[in-house]
């Protein structure tokens, strides 16, 4: 969307209360971004809205008849991935706090009882508004690289602890004064966690209360550790580069597929690989006799565990294992594709965890 | 402050439906023997978890990947199920946004 073009933002206000719909209404209305403020009162209302017009934001309550504002989310975020959203509520309960974040939303407000509170609000609505959606970044700082997180940590002599999630993953960066001291993503620790974290473009960061006991493994100042982390960066893509640029075949030969498997498959413990892409009947697979039939089970599974998934409004489905006495499976989506991986029966649960998020992060670049 | 009165008069009491800590079982014909489930919880979601497991065990069987135990991480819930002679016993246990 290119704000250049339309002036004004355009904000959907959705809550079962018309008197609070009116009152929001009146005070999004000066904001100093002059936004054009749209109400509806209904989760049907404001979807059949969204549908018809693009809006900037999508402002909901929780709690409401008929559909409530958790289901209203889990549409959104399905329908239109790109809006911003934000949740104004009175349920003042850490877990519908959790489920909401989880379903992608921007911020979780509290309804606004104070005068302070009410103009912190309007600041926050102001700064959503202000961030562009295809600049990238983080959430919660949209504008920002982790890179600029980590330096404002730094520059401010933060004792803090940076969380970070990308996707399934999610990893810590431990700050002691403004030094980077610890970090810790899936199954590695210190300087390589550090790599690993700043490897991710985009994901939701949180910045939690100090660890003063947390054992300091890093010793390199933060410059050296960002400098060290930009120069693996810049090799790792410049080796993809040289990679990327063999070229294919068609996409439905067998070998073809096998080679776009091959880097999938290099890990400990992998016994069979296979993609299914959601429009497309045909599977790529490596090492399975039977690809017909597993990959209709990992379809109609992926499937099914998301809708119930959605049903309960616990967020976006992360992984799905299976541990059985012949081997066992990992399943993990990306858009419209999901891939499954199988594990010898002797690997641990930890390890094929472990295993599986190498081999998704490799597959998701 | 009119105003915050009208905002602060909505009580928080909700209707929304927490996502529950607890398990149940389920023998192979799918019927609930045993649950430490808050009865807030609806038992038509109850029945729904417990099928669609249940099935997801039998179709794995049939695709000759046999499996023993399935665990679905959603970004808000861990489910887990361990496979029971033919029923199942599910665990639910939902995730929370502070440090683990």
């Amino acid at each position: 969307m290119n704000r250049n073009m339309s002036s004004r933002h355009k904000i959907l206000l959705l809550d079962d209360d018309k008197d609070l719909l009116e009152l929001y209404r009146e005070m999004l209305a000066r904001l100093p971004s002059r936004p054009e403020i749209h109400t509806a009162t209904s989760g049907a209302r404001a979807i059949a809205l969204l549908e018809s017009e693009v809006f900037s934001l999508l402002i909901s309550d929780l709690n409401m008849p008929k559909m409530d504002g958790l289901q209203v989310l889990t549409i959104v975020r399905r329908k239109f991935p790109q809006l911003r959203t934000a949740v104004m509520t009175s349920v003042v309960d850490a877990q519908f706090r959790t489920r909401a974040y989880a379903m992608g939303i921007d911020l979780f407000l509290e309804k606004p009882n104070t005068s302070q509170e009410i103009s912190f609000f309007l600041d926050c609505i102001e700064s959503l508004l202000g961030r562009e959606m295809d600049a990238g970044g983080f959430r919660g700082m949209q504008s920002k690289s982790l890179v600029d997180i980590i330096q404002l940590e730094c520059l401010s002599q933060s004792s803090s602890v940076l969380k970070v999630t990308n996707g399934p993953f999610s990893g810590r960066i431990w700050f002691i004064n403004g030094d980077v001291i610890d970090a810790e993503t899936q199954d590695l620790k210190g300087e390589p966690a550090f790599r690993k974290i700043l490897s991710w473009k985009t994901g939701n960061f949180e910045i939690l209360p100090a660890d003063q006991e947390r054992n300091r493994t890093i010793f390199n100042s933060y410059q050296g550790l960002l400098l060290e982390s930009a120069q693996a960066l810049d090799e790792a893509k410049t080796r993809q580069q040289g990679v990327g640029s063999t070229p294919e075949t068609d996409g439905t030969d067998a070998p073809a597929a096998e080679s776009r498997l091959a880097p999938l498959t290099r890990f400990n413990g992998v016994e069979f690989v296979m993609t299914i892409r959601a429009s497309d009947p045909k599977c790529d697979s490596w090492g399975t006799e039977n690809p017909e039939q597993i990959s209709e089970w990992v379809r109609q599974t992926m499937q099914r565990f998301r809708a119930l998934g959605d049903g309960l409004q616990a967020g976006e489905l992360n992984q799905l294992e299976g541990l059985g006495p012949q081997c066992h499976v990992a399943l993990v989506s990306k858009a419209d594709s999901d891939l499954c991986v199988g594990f010898h029966r002797s690997l641990s649960q930890d390890l094929v965890r472990a295993t599986m998020a190498e081999i998704s992060e490799k597959w998701e670049s | 402050m009119g105003i915050l009165n009208l905002i602060i008069r909505r009580s928080s009491q909700t209707g929304l439906v927490r996502l529950p800590t607890g398990s149940f079982t389920l023998d192979p014909t799918g019927r609930i023997v045993a649950s430490t489930l808050p009865r807030s919880f609806p038992l038509a979601r109850v029945r729904q978890i417990g099928a669609l497991v249940l099935s997801t065990f039998q179709l794995a069987r049939e695709a000759r990947i046999p499996l023993t135990e399935l665990i679905a991480d959603y970004a808000a819930l861990r489910l887990t199920a361990r496979e029971l002679r033919g029923g199942a016993i599910i665990f639910l246990a939902p995730r929370s946004l502070g440090p683990k």
